[in-house]
Protein backbone atom coordinates (compact mmCIF):
# COMPACT_ATOMS: atom_id res chain seq x y z
CA UNK A 1 0.00 0.00 0.00
CA UNK A 2 2.65 2.57 1.07
CA UNK A 3 4.92 1.50 -2.43
CA UNK A 4 1.48 2.38 -4.22
CA UNK A 5 1.64 5.86 -2.52
CA UNK A 6 4.80 6.67 -3.09
CA UNK A 7 5.14 5.50 -6.34
CA UNK A 8 1.51 7.83 -7.42
CA UNK A 9 3.60 10.59 -6.09
CA UNK A 10 7.21 9.83 -8.09
CA UNK A 11 5.07 9.24 -11.44
CA UNK A 12 2.70 13.09 -10.76
CA UNK A 13 6.03 14.62 -9.85
CA UNK A 14 7.80 13.15 -12.93
CA UNK A 15 4.77 13.78 -15.15
CA UNK A 16 4.96 17.51 -14.46
CA UNK A 17 9.12 17.96 -14.80
CA UNK A 18 8.81 16.55 -18.30
CA UNK A 19 5.71 19.07 -19.06
CA UNK A 20 7.94 22.08 -17.82
CA UNK A 21 11.08 20.59 -19.73
CA UNK A 22 8.91 20.13 -23.00
CA UNK A 23 7.17 23.84 -22.27
CA UNK A 24 10.63 25.10 -22.04
CA UNK A 25 11.90 23.76 -25.11
CA UNK A 26 8.07 24.59 -27.02
CA UNK A 27 6.85 27.86 -25.99
CA UNK A 28 7.82 30.48 -27.99
CA UNK A 29 9.37 33.22 -26.11
CA UNK A 30 11.86 33.68 -22.90
CA UNK A 31 8.06 35.17 -20.54
CA UNK A 32 6.12 32.42 -21.52
CA UNK A 33 8.75 29.59 -20.85
CA UNK A 34 9.29 31.34 -17.55
CA UNK A 35 5.64 29.80 -17.13
CA UNK A 36 6.65 26.76 -17.55
CA UNK A 37 9.37 26.03 -15.43
CA UNK A 38 8.44 28.15 -12.79
CA UNK A 39 5.26 26.38 -12.07
CA UNK A 40 5.65 22.87 -12.97
CA UNK A 41 9.39 22.50 -12.00
CA UNK A 42 8.04 23.63 -8.25
CA UNK A 43 5.09 21.04 -7.92
CA UNK A 44 7.06 17.99 -9.75
CA UNK A 45 10.21 18.31 -7.20
CA UNK A 46 8.17 18.99 -4.19
CA UNK A 47 5.45 15.70 -5.24
CA UNK A 48 8.94 13.81 -5.86
CA UNK A 49 10.39 14.96 -2.70
CA UNK A 50 6.90 14.28 -0.51
CA UNK A 51 7.24 10.75 -2.12
CA UNK A 52 10.65 10.08 -1.06
CA UNK A 53 9.76 11.71 2.54
CA UNK A 54 6.99 9.41 3.06
CA UNK A 55 9.32 6.35 1.99
CA UNK A 56 11.78 7.81 4.63
CA UNK A 57 8.97 7.49 7.57
CA UNK A 58 8.22 3.65 6.66
CA UNK A 59 11.79 2.09 6.00
CA UNK A 60 14.34 4.26 7.68
CA UNK A 61 12.17 5.35 11.20
CA UNK A 62 15.34 5.13 13.31
CA UNK A 63 16.68 8.89 11.45
CA UNK A 64 13.78 11.20 12.00
CA UNK A 65 16.30 14.40 11.30
CA UNK A 66 16.27 13.42 7.67
CA UNK A 67 12.66 14.14 7.69
CA UNK A 68 12.87 17.65 8.95
CA UNK A 69 15.50 18.17 6.29
CA UNK A 70 13.64 17.10 3.59
CA UNK A 71 10.91 19.11 4.93
CA UNK A 72 13.02 22.52 5.08
CA UNK A 73 14.14 21.39 1.46
CA UNK A 74 10.73 21.28 0.70
CA UNK A 75 9.87 24.70 2.57
CA UNK A 76 13.05 26.30 0.77
CA UNK A 77 12.23 25.07 -2.68
CA UNK A 78 8.62 26.75 -2.57
CA UNK A 79 10.00 30.01 -1.25
CA UNK A 80 13.27 30.20 -3.89
CA UNK A 81 12.11 28.84 -7.03
CA UNK A 82 9.18 31.83 -7.62
CA UNK A 83 11.44 34.32 -6.33
CA UNK A 84 14.26 33.44 -8.76
CA UNK A 85 11.39 33.08 -11.66
CA UNK A 86 10.95 36.96 -10.38
CA UNK A 87 14.05 38.11 -10.40
CA UNK A 88 14.49 36.82 -13.89
CA UNK A 89 11.60 38.06 -15.16
CA UNK A 90 12.18 41.72 -13.70
CA UNK A 91 15.29 41.63 -14.79
CA UNK A 92 14.62 40.39 -18.59
CA UNK A 93 11.88 43.30 -18.55
CA UNK A 94 14.12 46.36 -17.33
CA UNK A 95 17.07 45.47 -19.62
CA UNK A 96 14.22 45.30 -22.42
CA UNK A 97 13.55 41.99 -23.62
CA UNK A 98 10.41 42.03 -26.06
CA UNK A 99 7.20 40.13 -24.98
CA UNK A 100 6.03 37.70 -27.56
CA UNK A 101 2.30 38.43 -29.06
CA UNK A 102 0.13 36.25 -31.01
CA UNK A 103 1.30 36.23 -34.44
CA UNK A 104 4.66 36.74 -34.33
CA UNK A 105 7.97 34.56 -34.96
CA UNK A 106 8.96 32.13 -32.24
CA UNK A 107 12.56 33.79 -30.59
CA UNK B 1 16.35 -5.74 -3.51
CA UNK B 2 13.67 -3.68 -2.69
CA UNK B 3 11.14 -3.21 -5.64
CA UNK B 4 11.47 0.95 -4.90
CA UNK B 5 15.28 1.47 -5.36
CA UNK B 6 14.73 0.35 -9.19
CA UNK B 7 11.47 2.86 -9.16
CA UNK B 8 14.08 5.65 -7.85
CA UNK B 9 16.61 4.26 -10.18
CA UNK B 10 13.50 4.91 -12.92
CA UNK B 11 12.79 8.53 -11.83
CA UNK B 12 16.58 9.16 -11.44
CA UNK B 13 17.52 7.99 -15.35
CA UNK B 14 14.00 10.23 -16.19
CA UNK B 15 15.36 13.18 -14.69
CA UNK B 16 18.87 13.15 -15.88
CA UNK B 17 16.54 12.70 -19.73
CA UNK B 18 14.83 15.96 -19.08
CA UNK B 19 17.94 17.39 -18.16
CA UNK B 20 19.11 16.61 -21.21
CA UNK B 21 16.49 18.10 -22.87
CA UNK B 22 17.08 21.22 -21.04
CA UNK B 23 20.43 21.26 -22.09
CA UNK B 24 19.39 22.20 -25.79
CA UNK B 25 17.90 25.32 -24.72
CA UNK B 26 20.96 25.81 -22.77
CA UNK B 27 23.20 25.61 -26.02
CA UNK B 28 20.88 26.91 -28.68
CA UNK B 29 19.42 29.90 -26.53
CA UNK B 30 18.68 32.38 -27.81
CA UNK B 31 20.07 35.35 -25.69
CA UNK B 32 21.63 34.87 -22.41
CA UNK B 33 18.23 34.84 -21.02
CA UNK B 34 17.04 31.60 -22.03
CA UNK B 35 20.27 29.97 -20.82
CA UNK B 36 20.18 31.18 -17.44
CA UNK B 37 16.32 29.73 -16.93
CA UNK B 38 17.55 26.62 -18.77
CA UNK B 39 20.34 26.61 -16.01
CA UNK B 40 18.52 27.71 -13.25
CA UNK B 41 16.03 24.63 -14.39
CA UNK B 42 18.78 21.96 -14.24
CA UNK B 43 20.07 23.44 -11.36
CA UNK B 44 16.71 22.70 -9.38
CA UNK B 45 16.23 19.59 -11.02
CA UNK B 46 19.96 18.38 -9.47
CA UNK B 47 18.29 19.31 -5.92
CA UNK B 48 16.18 15.98 -6.55
CA UNK B 49 18.36 14.22 -8.36
CA UNK B 50 21.06 14.46 -5.60
CA UNK B 51 17.89 13.46 -2.78
CA UNK B 52 17.03 10.19 -5.07
CA UNK B 53 20.84 9.36 -5.32
CA UNK B 54 20.81 9.35 -1.66
CA UNK B 55 18.38 7.16 -1.39
CA UNK B 56 19.53 4.72 -4.10
CA UNK B 57 23.17 4.38 -2.41
CA UNK B 58 22.13 4.70 1.09
CA UNK B 59 24.40 7.71 1.68
CA UNK B 60 22.84 10.48 4.15
CA UNK B 61 24.98 13.19 3.40
CA UNK B 62 23.76 13.91 -0.26
CA UNK B 63 20.73 15.68 1.81
CA UNK B 64 22.69 18.01 3.26
CA UNK B 65 24.51 18.25 0.08
CA UNK B 66 21.26 18.87 -1.89
CA UNK B 67 20.31 21.41 0.88
CA UNK B 68 23.57 23.54 0.15
CA UNK B 69 22.96 23.10 -3.38
CA UNK B 70 19.56 24.45 -3.54
CA UNK B 71 20.68 27.43 -1.74
CA UNK B 72 23.71 27.71 -4.28
CA UNK B 73 21.77 28.00 -6.88
CA UNK B 74 18.74 30.40 -5.72
CA UNK B 75 22.09 32.67 -5.10
CA UNK B 76 23.54 32.14 -8.36
CA UNK B 77 20.30 33.18 -10.26
CA UNK B 78 19.15 36.40 -7.96
CA UNK B 79 23.43 37.20 -8.75
CA UNK B 80 23.29 36.36 -12.10
CA UNK B 81 19.55 38.55 -12.70
CA UNK B 82 21.19 41.48 -10.59
CA UNK B 83 24.19 41.24 -13.07
CA UNK B 84 22.83 41.58 -16.29
CA UNK B 85 20.33 44.51 -15.20
CA UNK B 86 22.38 46.41 -13.59
CA UNK B 87 26.25 45.73 -15.05
CA UNK B 88 27.76 45.45 -11.58
CA UNK B 89 27.08 43.89 -8.38
CA UNK B 90 27.79 46.71 -6.12
CA UNK B 91 25.31 49.10 -6.84
CA UNK B 92 21.78 49.17 -5.35
CA UNK C 1 12.71 47.76 22.85
CA UNK C 2 10.14 44.62 23.57
CA UNK C 3 9.61 43.80 20.08
CA UNK C 4 13.12 44.08 19.72
CA UNK C 5 13.44 41.30 22.19
CA UNK C 6 11.42 39.41 20.55
CA UNK C 7 12.73 39.24 17.16
CA UNK C 8 16.20 38.43 18.53
CA UNK C 9 15.05 35.65 20.33
CA UNK C 10 12.69 34.15 17.49
CA UNK C 11 16.06 34.39 15.11
CA UNK C 12 18.03 32.79 17.56
CA UNK C 13 15.51 29.90 17.66
CA UNK C 14 15.36 29.63 14.04
CA UNK C 15 19.36 29.29 13.66
CA UNK C 16 19.85 27.24 16.03
CA UNK C 17 16.81 24.78 15.30
CA UNK C 18 18.66 24.58 11.95
CA UNK C 19 22.26 24.06 13.30
CA UNK C 20 20.95 21.35 14.91
CA UNK C 21 19.32 20.06 11.85
CA UNK C 22 22.33 20.45 9.81
CA UNK C 23 24.69 19.08 12.06
CA UNK C 24 23.15 15.91 13.94
CA UNK C 25 25.55 15.50 16.46
CA UNK C 26 24.76 16.14 20.68
CA UNK C 27 27.53 16.65 22.26
CA UNK C 28 29.26 19.77 24.88
CA UNK C 29 31.22 21.12 21.68
CA UNK C 30 28.74 21.35 18.78
CA UNK C 31 26.05 22.57 20.80
CA UNK C 32 28.27 25.37 22.40
CA UNK C 33 29.15 26.50 19.22
CA UNK C 34 26.19 25.80 17.95
CA UNK C 35 24.26 28.62 20.81
CA UNK C 36 27.83 30.68 20.11
CA UNK C 37 27.12 31.22 16.17
CA UNK C 38 23.15 31.58 16.72
CA UNK C 39 23.80 34.15 19.09
CA UNK C 40 26.12 36.10 16.73
CA UNK C 41 23.88 35.66 13.93
CA UNK C 42 20.73 36.60 15.68
CA UNK C 43 22.49 40.07 17.38
CA UNK C 44 23.50 40.93 14.12
CA UNK C 45 20.45 40.39 11.58
CA UNK C 46 17.23 39.94 14.16
CA UNK C 47 15.96 42.62 12.16
CA UNK C 48 15.59 41.21 8.86
CA UNK C 49 13.17 38.63 9.27
CA UNK C 50 11.19 39.57 12.12
CA UNK C 51 9.27 43.27 12.93
CA UNK C 52 6.73 44.42 14.55
CA UNK C 53 5.30 43.69 17.82
CA UNK C 54 4.75 39.88 19.20
CA UNK C 55 0.85 39.88 19.33
CA UNK C 56 0.45 40.85 15.50
CA UNK C 57 3.06 38.06 15.00
CA UNK C 58 1.71 35.52 16.72
CA UNK C 59 -1.79 35.92 15.49
CA UNK C 60 -0.64 36.66 11.81
CA UNK C 61 1.56 32.99 11.42
CA UNK C 62 -2.01 31.53 12.84
CA UNK C 63 -3.82 33.04 9.55
CA UNK C 64 -1.09 32.02 7.26
CA UNK C 65 -1.80 28.62 8.30
CA UNK C 66 -5.06 28.51 6.85
CA UNK C 67 -3.92 30.50 4.03
CA UNK C 68 -1.43 28.01 2.93
CA UNK C 69 -4.14 25.25 1.93
CA UNK C 70 -5.74 27.24 0.09
CA UNK C 71 -2.61 28.25 -2.21
CA UNK C 72 -1.38 24.67 -2.33
CA UNK C 73 -4.47 24.26 -4.16
CA UNK C 74 -4.11 26.98 -6.44
CA UNK C 75 -0.83 26.04 -7.24
CA UNK C 76 -2.17 22.24 -8.24
CA UNK C 77 -4.55 24.61 -10.57
CA UNK C 78 -1.96 26.36 -11.88
CA UNK C 79 -0.31 23.87 -13.05
CA UNK C 80 -2.73 21.40 -14.99
CA UNK C 81 -3.29 24.68 -16.40
CA UNK C 82 0.30 25.07 -17.61
CA UNK C 83 0.25 21.18 -18.81
CA UNK C 84 -3.06 21.74 -20.93
CA UNK C 85 -1.18 24.60 -22.65
CA UNK C 86 2.36 22.79 -22.95
CA UNK C 87 0.78 19.48 -24.13
CA UNK C 88 -2.44 21.02 -26.67
CA UNK C 89 -1.43 20.53 -30.32
CA UNK C 90 -2.35 24.25 -31.07
CA UNK C 91 -0.52 25.72 -28.14
CA UNK C 92 -3.35 27.92 -26.78
CA UNK C 93 -1.37 30.55 -25.55
CA UNK C 94 -2.29 34.79 -26.07
CA UNK C 95 0.28 36.63 -23.64
CA UNK C 96 0.09 40.04 -22.54
CA UNK C 97 0.99 42.47 -19.85
CA UNK C 98 -1.34 44.04 -17.21
CA UNK C 99 -1.11 46.44 -14.41
CA UNK C 100 -2.96 47.04 -11.23
CA UNK C 101 -3.27 48.57 -8.07
CA UNK C 102 -2.48 47.08 -4.58
CA UNK C 103 -3.28 48.63 -1.40
CA UNK C 104 -1.11 46.32 0.41
CA UNK C 105 1.59 48.50 2.37
CA UNK C 106 3.93 46.18 4.29
CA UNK C 107 6.85 44.46 2.00
CA UNK C 108 6.22 40.85 3.88
CA UNK C 109 2.21 41.27 2.32
CA UNK C 110 3.96 42.82 -0.87
CA UNK C 111 6.04 39.10 -1.48
CA UNK C 112 3.57 37.12 -0.26
CA UNK C 113 1.14 38.40 -2.98
CA UNK C 114 4.17 38.27 -5.57
CA UNK C 115 5.03 34.86 -5.03
CA UNK C 116 1.28 33.73 -4.37
CA UNK C 117 0.50 35.30 -8.37
CA UNK C 118 3.36 33.68 -8.93
CA UNK C 119 2.43 30.52 -8.77
CA UNK C 120 -1.40 30.77 -9.26
CA UNK C 121 -2.90 29.50 -12.56
CA UNK C 122 -1.48 31.69 -16.01
CA UNK C 123 -0.05 34.46 -14.40
CA UNK C 124 3.69 35.97 -13.13
CA UNK C 125 4.96 38.93 -11.52
CA UNK C 126 7.20 41.17 -13.20
CA UNK C 127 7.38 44.22 -10.88
CA UNK C 128 6.22 45.97 -8.23
CA UNK C 129 6.56 49.97 -8.12
CA UNK C 130 4.52 52.49 -5.77
CA UNK C 131 2.05 49.85 -5.13
CA UNK C 132 1.80 49.17 -8.88
CA UNK C 133 1.98 45.74 -9.80
CA UNK C 134 3.01 44.43 -13.62
CA UNK C 135 1.66 40.98 -14.45
CA UNK C 136 2.34 38.86 -17.18
CA UNK C 137 -0.38 36.81 -18.06
CA UNK C 138 -0.65 33.80 -20.48
CA UNK C 139 -3.67 34.12 -21.89
CA UNK C 140 -6.85 36.26 -21.53
CA UNK C 141 -8.74 34.57 -19.02
CA UNK C 142 -6.41 34.05 -15.88
CA UNK C 143 -5.71 37.84 -16.76
CA UNK C 144 -9.07 38.84 -16.07
CA UNK C 145 -9.06 36.36 -13.61
CA UNK C 146 -6.42 38.48 -11.24
CA UNK C 147 -7.52 41.89 -12.07
CA UNK C 148 -11.67 41.21 -11.62
CA UNK C 149 -12.26 40.05 -9.00
CA UNK C 150 -9.75 40.56 -6.01
CA UNK C 151 -10.16 37.03 -4.12
CA UNK C 152 -6.49 36.49 -3.53
CA UNK C 153 -5.35 40.29 -2.66
CA UNK C 154 -8.14 40.18 -0.42
CA UNK C 155 -6.80 37.21 1.41
CA UNK C 156 -3.02 38.50 1.68
CA UNK C 157 -4.99 41.24 3.28
CA UNK C 158 -6.46 39.15 5.60
CA UNK C 159 -3.30 37.32 6.62
CA UNK C 160 -1.54 40.66 7.23
CA UNK C 161 -4.09 42.66 8.81
CA UNK C 162 -4.58 45.17 6.21
CA UNK C 163 -7.96 46.38 5.25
Amino acid sequence: MLEIIVVAFLAVGIFFMVVGAVGLLRFPDFYTRLHATGKCDTLGEVLIIVGLLLYHLFHYSETPLVCVKLLFLILFIFITNPTATYALMRSAYKTGVKPWKLGDERQ
Amino acid sequence: MDILLKVFLAVGLLIAFTILLCTYRAVVGPGIFNRVIAVNVIGTKTIVLLVLIGYYFERPMFFDIALLYAMLNFIATLIFAKYVQKGDLCSR
Amino acid sequence: MRGKGFGILVTFCMMFLFWLLLSGIFDVLHLTAGLVCSAIVALISHDMIIKGDEEKILSKSFKLAIYIPWELWQIVLANLDVAYRVLHPKMPIDPLIIEFDTTLQSDLALVTLANSITLTPGTITIGITNGRFSVHAIAKEPAEALTVDGTMQQKVADVYMEW
